[in-house]
Order: structure tokens, then C-alpha cells, then sequence
């Protein structure tokens, strides 16, 4: 019998370690987007929880743990949401779609890594606007991305998986800006 | 001449290949003014010798090119480049050097280069302005440029946010920058200048007793040392725009020799409140001869003197209408220069030192040649001649109101200070202080920026106090002087070559709105926009239009304030960074079997894989098609868009968006769909997929998917809201491969785990598989005519299984097939692509007429069913066969009855796809024919004009091969 292999989306791009940024490839395990039926939204998040212990988000928020496999949610658009980390139980009341496959995800963590993602994103990420489990629907460079504010000084960048090289790439060129910057001072 | 001993590291730099010493700190302005260098370009129209005017970045005349090669950058105003150890600089606009520049032959010719001279001389014959007059205009009158060579430095975009940007960081704005800071909000300054300080770095004033450079340092220390205040130096807020946006400019590495930091960085910053603290620039007197190196600004005079330690001359003149001026003269003395006069307009007016004092005084005329020698001067007592090498002029000063004024806003006269003044709430948040809203008095700026820092703090909610220090507070005496009379011209716009008498022929001729005036002058188009000269000139235009300047108004002010590279804009989007790349799964292992990648929107799919030997695409592209026609070929379709639907109302839902219907098809099955827009015309196509009772997975053309999504979404929250689905994009979660041949379903079966056959797996049906333990989906679908599937696995596996599907094709005698192979297996199958549906063709013209379903309302039906859609007379899609089957049909090409003129009048239609079909050994194609379906077997004419191609066709049944379509069932 054939056994096929698989392949991460950033499989040869990442890691990556420039001034005091790094770069990796998250393995979120199964990621599912969720998007309850009309007045569903409740009953969905109830489900939820009681199987995988996280509710379902308000929108710009995540709820769970940002560490490791663990389950967490993500608000993802208008009535969406992607549960990561865990397998996604049985949602009547909902559209559930396996996307385990369709996401590049990347973590950008270190001193600079704002400063880094400052120069890519349209979002305001200071600290007062953009805490911790803060999450937006935004643009890096020229992908619509799904960007999370993972820790203090770390985020976490979804995109389309078949632009992974593009992201990279432009992560790559920020985090050289602005590492070249610190080297002028 | 260094006149103070400077204290910074000497450096050493070139200009014209010479080689010069500056220091630390300087410019290259003040360190070529240090070495004695007056001379620093040629006007850009008359090639009139002219030196540095300014000591910022309204600079008319000092632009130098520097840098070489790729990186070389022209048209840098002197008075911004910071210097460093080994700059090179050169003159721009003169040949062979600028001492003896061949075209100043131009100035002589001045009389016949007036305004409007170009418009009115070269207007015909027509095609000789584009071909001849252009160019050698172009030539003559000019800037510096670039090198011709593809850039090679790095630049960058950045986002920024705050409570309060503070644009400039003078005495008002350090003064605004430090109350808001200290009442906690989060600030952002940003000054264009490398040392913050503003007028407080040039001028000799006290701040709170202390010297204001000083002052300004501790504060900018102050500000450095407030987490929540970010310092921005070299950055020149460049636009104001919609909702607290910024543009803003940084130099990021121009002022060091080597880095690999980008040189420029175009920053967006949105902020919740604005402090506008851009100063004021001093202003010109028009009289005659006043463009001669060494004529420069009494501010520019004291900046070059009191921070630079530079004089500009060993003996200066004067020329002023206001009390300010004068402080030059006091300042050039307490250095030990000679201040050979003072020459002021007003009659009333006191020496406020130990200096020649001229008043009721005008300069009208110079002289000296390559810089200045002599001025001659009317005064109270007479006439007479000044021997001087620098003449300090200042008209008055322009409130810095630009900012104020790009969002529609317009500035309103102020008779006291003789200036436009911005009008409160003409940005949306942003209050103006200091110089740039008229204030005069160091006191007043100080005051004004506190004062406008604690209004906005309050608003955000803050608790400021204003600790305002003390500092002088004279006052700003200035009497209107504008223009000379005198023999001469009387220079206004220094960029653009603009003088008094080019205005006043513009108002003759009446072109007397200032709109008007500048278009037909080119003042204040230049790169400095007419920061120096805007006021002048309105005024001159107001004189001899006989109206007030408040009547005659401003022109308008436009982002940016000062220039702004492309390559700063575009940062990041050179070559490749243009658009994201989509990869397939598969892409490195098309790349690594030798196959030309192309372009399908944003994604990357292989052209044709070529094998040894095969000196063409087209014989590849033959091998291919042979591939799927008599074996196996596989081609990765995960481009396709495919969404998943999923919801009670799913079915409606498609019934809605498609026009035919899909409620009706049986879970496991598989049916084609076409989608119209609401005017009517075709969207998209493709197949959609039952997998349950709810769900179903819609797939859309590759160039389409984006459309198809947003269209959904659309319908779904506008139209029909009342419909219960959810949709989300799954194109990326699969990676799907096409397997298509007589030896598909062999091939299938070497790689699933549960075989499969032909009765549980009629032709359009689908369902779950599994490849090696990996859930996967099956498609019995095809878009070549052959007996095909798509197998789709998660993206994870796709590199994988296609390396599996292509080694198991070709131990077939088959292999990959590209687009081209793709294109040519739909051609002869006459299925359709957006080379048909092309937005302009309806569901009539490709004969799905009857598809679209009148049982149901559908987007689209309505708008179909308009008279002139639905009529015999359109052009409507038919096979085209060569008669001759070696002559080549060329797309795009224009079908015209035999023998008929090939002109628009006589037009039947259109080629819209061609190609070479190995298969039926002929050049076939597909297009658009008046009346198509009923002409099949008439022989028409392609003629592509373009290409100056004609062909005999025949016109025949869109379906060339197989029309019974056996083979896709079999």
C-alpha cells in the first residue's frame, strides 16, 4: 500500500533567526473553522466548551491556552472561528471545516518582533490596543492574514498556505530592516 | 568660512570631484559655505549661476546628485544631506562643468523664453512636439537623473500609531511634545530635521536663561527618556488624510557612507490627535538681479552662522521689511563678521546695533557673476553702492500652513503679520501651534504648543499642566514689501526660473485666477512646490491685477510636503514582491522536472514539462495531450477555488447563485453550474459536489475564485439573508490532481486503497477515498473529454501523491500535462474558459441558454431576459477548424464573411481561443459568430489585424472531438 509523506507549508523556509527575532513554523495540530447557524452561536459555544473546554470568541478576541498543542479558539471573521489544538467534537448547530491543511502559521517572537511586524500590518499593536490574545483580520505586506498576539512579545501570523514562501520572504526582509536599523544606532 | 571653531570629527567629502573638509554635523550646505563654495547649480530654464538660498528643506536651488550607480540619487537638496566621511556630491544641469555651462546660453535668449513661450511656439506641427521640441526641451531644461540601472538599495513601509503626533519639533512642538508626554500620552514626534530644536538651534534666544540649543537638547533628552514618547528625527510628515492618517518620510541610512539599513522609509501613521508645529519659512523680495550666489535668506544666514559657525560672507548686506532681519546683523557682529549694511523698506525703523542702517531703502540691482561682488541700494539719502559678498534678504514669513490645507482646507490672510494663517479645523484633530499658526515670539510658540497640548490631552481624557519657560517675546514689526522696481529681473520662483514680469504677462493675457497664473507660469511646480515663493508671487498677481492677496487667495497646497521617492512608496514591491506567489503542492517538483512556470492570477502552474530532445512547447505540449488521449496524464488542478457550503438552506442557497439548480441533485453527485452576475452576463463555472445533505463543495475557474467568494458572501448578506449557510474557502486545505485517460481509473486503483469501478463510479459522481490511510476526496469529472477524475488529498500529502500519480502515469506510458496540453484537450472538447466568458457574453451566447431555469428566481435571470440579449443577430459561440488544417488561427482575431472589406462595419465575431490539436492533425479554435449556430459548415475569414494574419475557416460545432461524448463515460 502507498503510504503518502507529508509536507509542513513552511518545510524549508523556517526557521529563522535575525537580530532578536525569531521565526518558526507553529504545528497547531487540527484546526477547524467553526461558524454556528443563525441564533447558534450559544448553543455552539456551550458545546464547545463542555467537549474541548474553550467557548467560542468574541470577535478580535482568542480564548485558551497560546502554549504548546493545548485547545485554543481564534476569531477569524464575521460569525468565524478556528479552534486549534484540539479535534474538533460533534457541532450540529454549526458549519465545521477541517482546515488543518490550508493554513501557513507562523510564530515571530523576540525584542523587535512588533517592530518587525510594524513594517508589514496596518493593525495598531501597541500594548494598550493589541494585548495578549487580541487577535485581527488584517493584511501583512499584500496576504490577508489572521495576525494573534501570542505572548509579550510574541505573535502569531496565519496565511493562505500556499503564500508561505511570501511570507517568509517578507518577514525575513522586515526583520533584516530592522535589525539593520538597531545596527546604525 | 568657518568662523567658530568647530568641535565636531573632521570629515572629508567631494563636490564636482573635488575634494573638501566639514565636520560632524554639517550639512553638505554649510560645509560647502564653510569651504567658500557659492556656486552650487545652474537654473533649471536660463542656466543662471545660483547658490544656496536656504538652510532647510524649502531649498530652491542647492539640489546635488549623490551617490553613483544604481544607488545614485538625484535632485537632494543640499541643505538636507547630512554629511559624512566620503560623500559625493555633484552639480546637476550644466555641462561641461558648471562654471562655464554651455546651454546658460539660454539666459541669453531670455526675452524670446517667456511664459507661455513653449505653448504658444511649439504647438505645430503637431507631431513635432512629441518627436522633436520635447526631447530637446527636455534635454536643455532639467533636473538630475537617475542612472538608468535597476535600484539596488533597500527601502521600507512602516505603520505607526499614537494619541498625538507632534509634527515638528520647534520650540512648539517640543514645548507640545512635553505636555502631552508628561500628562501620559502616548506621543510621537517627528521633525525632519536630524537634531531636534528647530529655529532654536539657529537663532542666539535664552530659554528659561539657559542658551534655547540647550534647552532644546534637555527637552529632547526629556522626551528620549518618556517610555511613551517616540522620537522620530528626519522624518518629514509629508500629507495629512482621512481619519488621523499620516504620511511621513524617514531617512532611514542616507547620512551614513555604507549600510545595509534601507535609506528611506515611507511611514503611515494614524493618530487620535495632531499637534501641527511646522514652523514658518522666510520669504523672498523680488528685486532685481536677487537669484546670485551668495543672495540668501537672513535666517539661513543666521542658521549657517549660529550652528554651523559658518558666515556665508566676509561682508554682508541686509535687505529687509521686518525687526527680525535685523538680529542677523547683530548676531554677524558678536562673531566678528562684518556687517556692511542694513537695508530696510520702512522709514521708521532704529539700528538695534553698532551697523550701517539704510531706511526707506530698496536693493535694486547686483552684480558679480559666478557670486555676488556689489549691490546697489536706494535709500533716504539717495543711491549708492555696497561692496558685499553675501546679501541676507527677508520679506517676512510664511506660517508653515501646508498640513492645514490637504484636506480641502484654505488658509485666511492675516494683515498683522502679512501671511496666511491655517484656519482651525481643517484637518479633523489637529490643532496648529506656534510659528506655523502665526505665533512670532519664541515666548508665544512656547506658549502656544503647551497651550495646544493640554487642549488635546484634555480631549483624551488627561490631566496636563502647562509649565511654560520664559523666553523672549518681541514683537513681530513687519510693513508689506513684495517686489523692486528696477532694471532686471526680479526672480521670485528660483526652481522654475519664474520672475515679476512672467506674472504680470500671465495676467495680461488673463490668466489672472492663481490657479491659472501657476499653470501658465510653472510657478511653484517645481519640486519645492513654491514654498519660498507662493506668497510672493499672489501678491505680485494681486498688484497687477489690481486685487487684495485675500481676494487673489492661495493655490492649492498637495501631499507630499517635500518629495517623496517611488522607491519609498513601492518598498517591497520591486520584481517578485509585485504580488504574493501562490505555490502548489506540486511546484517544486514541476520546477524540477524543467517546466516554465506561468502566471494564473497569483498562482504559479506549469507551462508544459519538457523532455529531452523536444526543441518547442508545442511538441511537449503534443506529447501531453497524447498522454491524456491514449494513456494517463495528471495535472495538478488545486488552483481551482473551491469553497465549501454547508447549512440548512444550502441547496436554496446555490439554487440562488447558480442558474440552474442544484437542490435537485442526489448526494455523491457531481453537476456543472453556471453562475450570472446580476447584470445578466456570465460570472464563473464549474462543478459542484453534494457530499450530504447540507454540504456541498462549490469550485470556481482559477482567475475567478476571489470574485466567486466575495459574490457569495454578497448574495448571502445583502440579498438573501434569510437563508440559513455558511461558507468558507477550503482551495488551500486540498490539493487536487486531475487523472485523465483511458488508463485513469488503472492508474486510481495503483494508488487507493479500495479499488474502484465504473458502477459505483458513474461518470459525475463523487465521494471519500483513501489513499494509503489519508482520507481523501474523488471526483469523476473531466475537463478533457476522457474517461477522468480529481483526487484531492490535505495540502500535506499533495507533494507527495503527485510525485506517486506522475511515477505511476508514466510506468503507463503517460505523465504530467501543463496548461498548454490543459488548453488544447478543452478546445477540442469545446469547453469554455474565461477566454469565452469574458464578462461580456451571456448564458444565450455560449447556447446554455436553457440552463438558465425559469422554474426558479435566480441572480442574474431577470437582467438575462432583456431585449437584445437573447437575439439570433449576437455573436454566439462555434468551433472554428482551418480549412487548410496547416494554416495557424490566431486568437483574437475578427471573423468577416468571404470576401467582405475586413472593417469594423462588416464584423461577424471573434476568435476567443486557438490551438494546434494533434489529436485531429488541424488549427482549431473556438469564438463568437452572429448567428453561430445556425452557420455551421459556412467558411468565414479570421483576420488579425495585429498580427496581419488571415485564415479560412470553417465554422462548426463547438465540440471537435468526440461529440458523443463515449469517451468520457467509457
Amino acid at each position: 500500500m502507498a503510504r503518502l509523506i507529508a509536507t509542513t507549508p513552511c518545510a524549508g523556509l523556517l526557521p529563522l533567526a535575525i537580530g532578536s527575532v525569531t521565526v518558526t513554523e507553529v504545528d497547531a495540530g487540527p484546526v477547524t473553522l467553526i461558524a454556528p447557524y443563525d441564533g447558534a452561536q450559544k448553543a455552539t459555544s456551550d458545546a464547545l466548551k463542555a467537549a474541548v473546554g474553550v467557548g467560542f470568541p468574541a470577535p478580535n478576541r482568542t480564548l485558551g491556552q497560546t502554549q504548546g498543542k493545548r485547545p485554543r479558539i481564534v476569531w477569524c471573521g464575521m460569525g468565524q472561528a478556528v479552534l486549534m489544538g484540539a479535534d474538533c467534537p460533534d457541532l450540529p448547530q454549526a458549519a465545521v471545516v477541517d482546515q488543518s491543511d490550508a493554513w501557513a502559521i507562523v510564530r515571530i517572537d523576540g525584542a523587535d518582533a512588533a517592530a518587525v511586524l510594524a513594517r508589514l500590518t496596518p493593525i495598531d499593536l501597541r500594548d494598550s490596543q493589541f494585548k495578549r490574545g487580541h487577535t485581527a483580520r488584517t493584511l501583512v505586506a499584500h496576504m490577508t492574514v489572521s495576525v494573534t498576539r501570542v505572548g509579550a512579545q510574541t505573535y502569531e501570523v496565519m496565511a493562505m498556505r500556499s503564500m508561505a514562501g511570501t511570507l517568509v520572504h517578507d518577514l525575513e526582509q522586515a526583520a533584516k530592516n530592522v535589525a539593520a536599523r538597531a545596527a546604525l544606532a | 568660512m568657518r568662523v567658530i571653531k568647530p568641535t565636531g570629527t573632521p570629515l572629508t567629502f567631494t563636490f564636482d570631484g573635488v575634494q573638501y573638509r566639514g565636520v560632524e554635523g554639517d550639512t553638505l550646505a554649510s560645509a560647502l559655505l564653510a569651504n567658500g563654495v557659492k556656486l552650487v547649480g545652474r537654473s533649471f530654464k536660463y542656466h543662471r549661476p545660483r547658490g544656496i538660498v536656504t538652510a532647510g528643506s524649502e531649498e530652491p536651488n542647492a539640489l546635488v546628485t549623490i551617490g553613483t550607480g544604481p544607488s545614485q540619487e538625484p535632485n537632494v537638496r543640499a541643505t538636507t544631506v547630512q554629511l559624512f566621511n566620503g560623500l559625493e556630491a555633484r552639480s546637476q544641469n550644466a555641462w561641461p562643468s558648471l562654471k562655464r555651462d554651455a546651454m546658460a546660453v539660454n539666459d541669453l535668449a531670455a526675452p524670446f523664453l517667456s511664459a507661455g513661450f513653449y505653448y504658444k511656439t511649439f504647438m505645430w506641427p503637431k507631431a513635432f512636439w512629441e518627436k522633436l521640441y520635447e526631447p530637446i526641451i527636455r534635454r536643455a531644461a532639467g533636473l538630475g537623473a537617475l542612472s538608468g540601472e535597476a535600484n539596488s538599495d533597500t527601502y521600507e513601509k512602516a505603520f505607526a500609531h499614537c494619541d498625538v503626533l507632534v509634527i515638528g519639533a520647534g520650540p512648539a512642538g517640543l514645548m507640545a511634545a512635553l505636555t502631552a508626554g508628561r500628562a501620559g500620552a502616548d506621543v510621537i514626534v517627528a521633525d525632519e530635521d536630524a537634531v531636534m530644536g528647530g529655529r532654536l538651534l539657529a537663532e542666539t534666544f535664552d530659554v528659561d536663561g539657559q542658551a534655547g540649543a540647550d534647552w532644546a537638547a534637555d527637552a529632547v533628552a526629556e522626551l528620549a527618556a518618556m517610555p511613551n514618547v517616540r522620537l522620530m528625527p528626519r522624518t518629514t510628515v509629508t500629507g495629512a488624510y482621512d481619519q488621523g492618517t499620516f504620511g511621513a518620510l524617514e531617512e532611514v541610512s542616507r547620512h551614513v557612507p555604507r549600510s545595509d539599513a534601507p535609506r528611506e522609509c515611507f511611514w503611515r501613521i494614524t493618530a487620535k490627535r495632531s499637534i501641527l508645529c511646522a514652523g514658518a519659512l522666510e520669504r523672498p523680495i523680488a528685486f532685481p538681479n536677487n537669484d546670485r550666489p551668495g543672495i540668501m535668506m537672513a535666517s539661513a544666514v543666521r542658521a549657517y552662522l549660529n550652528r554651523w559657525g559658518v558666515a556665508p560672507g566676509k561682508a554682508v548686506t541686509i535687505f529687509a521689511n521686518n525687526d527680525d532681519a535685523h538680529r542677523t546683523a547683530v548676531d554677524l557682529m558678536d562673531a566678528g563678521v562684518k556687517v556692511a549694511g542694513v537695508i530696510d523698506s520702512r522709514a521708521d525703523v532704529a539700528a538695534l546695533g553698532d551697523y550701517p542702517l539704510y531706511t526707506s531703502g530698496a536693493v535694486i540691482g547686483t552684480k558679480g557673476r559666478h557670486a555676488l561682488d556689489s549691490i546697489t541700494i536706494t535709500h533716504a539719502g539717495g543711491t549708492r553702492e555696497l561692496r558685499t559678498d553675501c546679501l541676507a534678504m527677508s520679506g517676512g514669513w510664511n506660517p508653515t500652513v501646508h498640513l492645514t490645507c490637504h484636506m480641502n482646507g484654505r488658509p485666511q490672510w492675516d494683515d498683522a503679520i502679512q501671511s496666511f494663517v491655517p484656519v482651525e479645523g481643517a484637518i479633523p484633530g489637529m490643532v496648529v501651534a506656534g510659528a506655523a499658526n502665526g505665533q512670532m515670539s519664541t515666548a508665544a510658540c512656547l506658549q502656544s504648543g503647551a497651550q495646544a497640548a493640554c487642549a488635546v490631552a484634555t480631549e483624551l481624557g488627561l490631566s496636563p499642566v502647562a509649565d511654560v519657560p520664559s523666553a523672549e517675546d518681541d514683537p513681530y514689526r513687519i510693513e508689506p514689501l513684495w517686489q523692486v522696481d528696477g532694471k532686471g529681473r526680479k526672480w521670485i520662483d528660483f526652481q522654475n526660473d519664474v520672475h515679476v514680469k512672467d506674472i504680470k504677462l500671465s495676467a495680461q493675457e488673463n490668466f489672472r485666477s492663481v490657479e491659472h497664473m501657476k499653470r501658465y507660469t510653472t510657478q511653484g511646480m517645481a519640486t519645492d512646490q513654491g514654498k519660498s515663493s507662493n506668497v510672493v508671487a499672489l501678491a505680485v498677481l494681486a498688484d497687477a491685477t489690481g486685487r487684495g492677496i485675500p481676494e487673489t487667495g492661495t493655490t492649492t497646497f498637495r501631499p507630499p510636503y517635500v518629495p517623496v521617492s517611488i522607491a519609498a512608496m513601492g518598498a517591497g514591491s520591486q520584481g517578485h514582491g509585485f504580488a504574493p506567489k501562490r505555490l502548489t503542492t506540486s511546484h517544486h517538483a514541476s520546477v524540477a522536472r524543467g517546466a516554465p512556470m506561468i502566471e494564473a492570477g497569483l498562482w504559479y502552474r506549469p507551462s508544459y514539462f519538457p523532455h529531452p530532445g523536444e526543441a518547442t512547447w508545442l511538441e511537449s505540449c503534443n506529447r501531453e495531450v497524447g498522454y491524456v488521449r491514449n494513456a494517463v496524464g495528471v495535472c495538478d488542478v488545486s488552483t481551482l477555488g473551491k469553497i465549501d457550503i454547508q447549512g440548512p438552506d444550502a441547496a436554496a442557497f446555490l439554487d440562488f447563485v447558480y442558474c440552474n439548480t442544484f437542490s435537485t441533485l442526489k448526494e455523491n453527485r457531481v453537476r456543472y453550474g453556471l453562475m450570472l452576475r446580476e447584470d445578466g452576463h456570465v460570472m464563473d463555472d464549474g462543478t459542484t459536489a453534494r457530499l450530504g445533505a447540507d454540504h456541498y463543495v462549490m469550485t470556481t475557474t482559477t482567475a475567478a475564485a476571489g470574485q466567486v467568494m466575495t459574490h457569495l458572501d454578497w448574495v448571502s448578506q445583502a440579498l438573501r439573508p434569510d437563508l440559513d449557510v455558511r461558507f468558507a474557502s477550503v482551495t488551500e486545505q486540498w490539493a487536487q490532481f486531475a487523472v485523465a485517460g483511458p488508463q485513469a481509473r488503472e492508474l486510481l486503483n495503483s494508488v487507493l486503497d479500495d479499488a474502484v469501478d465504473g458502477d459505483a463510479w458513474p461518470f459525475m459522481s463523487c465521494g471519500p477515498v483513501s489513499i494509503g490511510g489519508v482520507k481523501g476526496r474523488l471526483f469523476r469529472i473531466s475537463f478533457s473529454g476522457e474517461h477522468a477524475y480529481e483526487l484531492a488529498v490535505p495540502s500535506r500529502y499533495g507533494a507527495s501523491l503527485f510525485r506517486l500519480l506522475t511515477a505511476q502515469a508514466e510506468a503507463l506510458g503517460g505523465g504530467a500535462y501543463g496548461m498548454e496540453a490543459l488548453n488544447v484537450l478543452r478546445i477540442e472538447k469545446g469547453f469554455i474558459t474565461h477566454a469565452e466568458i469574458h464578462g461580456r457574453v451571456t448564458a444565450f451566447d455560449i447556447g446554455f441558454d436553457r440552463m438558465v431555469s425559469q422554474k426558479k428566481d435566480c441572480v442574474g435571470n431577470a437582467a438575462s431576459r432583456r431585449p437584445g440579449l437573447l437575439e439570433a443577430e449576437r455573436p454566439q459561440l462555434v468551433g472554428l477548424k482551418a480549412v487548410d488544417p496547416k494554416d495557424k488561427i490566431t486568437a483574437g482575431a475578427h471573423l468577416f464573411v468571404e470576401g467582405a472589406d475586413p472593417v469594423s462595419a462588416n464584423d461577424q465575431g471573434y476568435v476567443s481561443s486557438v490551438c494546434w490539436s494533434p489529436t485531429l492533425g488541424s488549427h482549431i479554435g473556438l469564438g463568437f459568430v452572429a448567428d453561430g449556430p445556425n452557420r455551421m459548415g459556412e467558411h468565414i475569414v479570421a483576420v488579425d489585424h495585429v498580427r496581419g494574419v488571415r485564415t479560412l475557416v470553417e465554422v462548426c460545432h463547438p465540440v471537435q472531438f468526440d461529440p458523443e461524448g463515449e469517451r468520457t463515460r467509457g
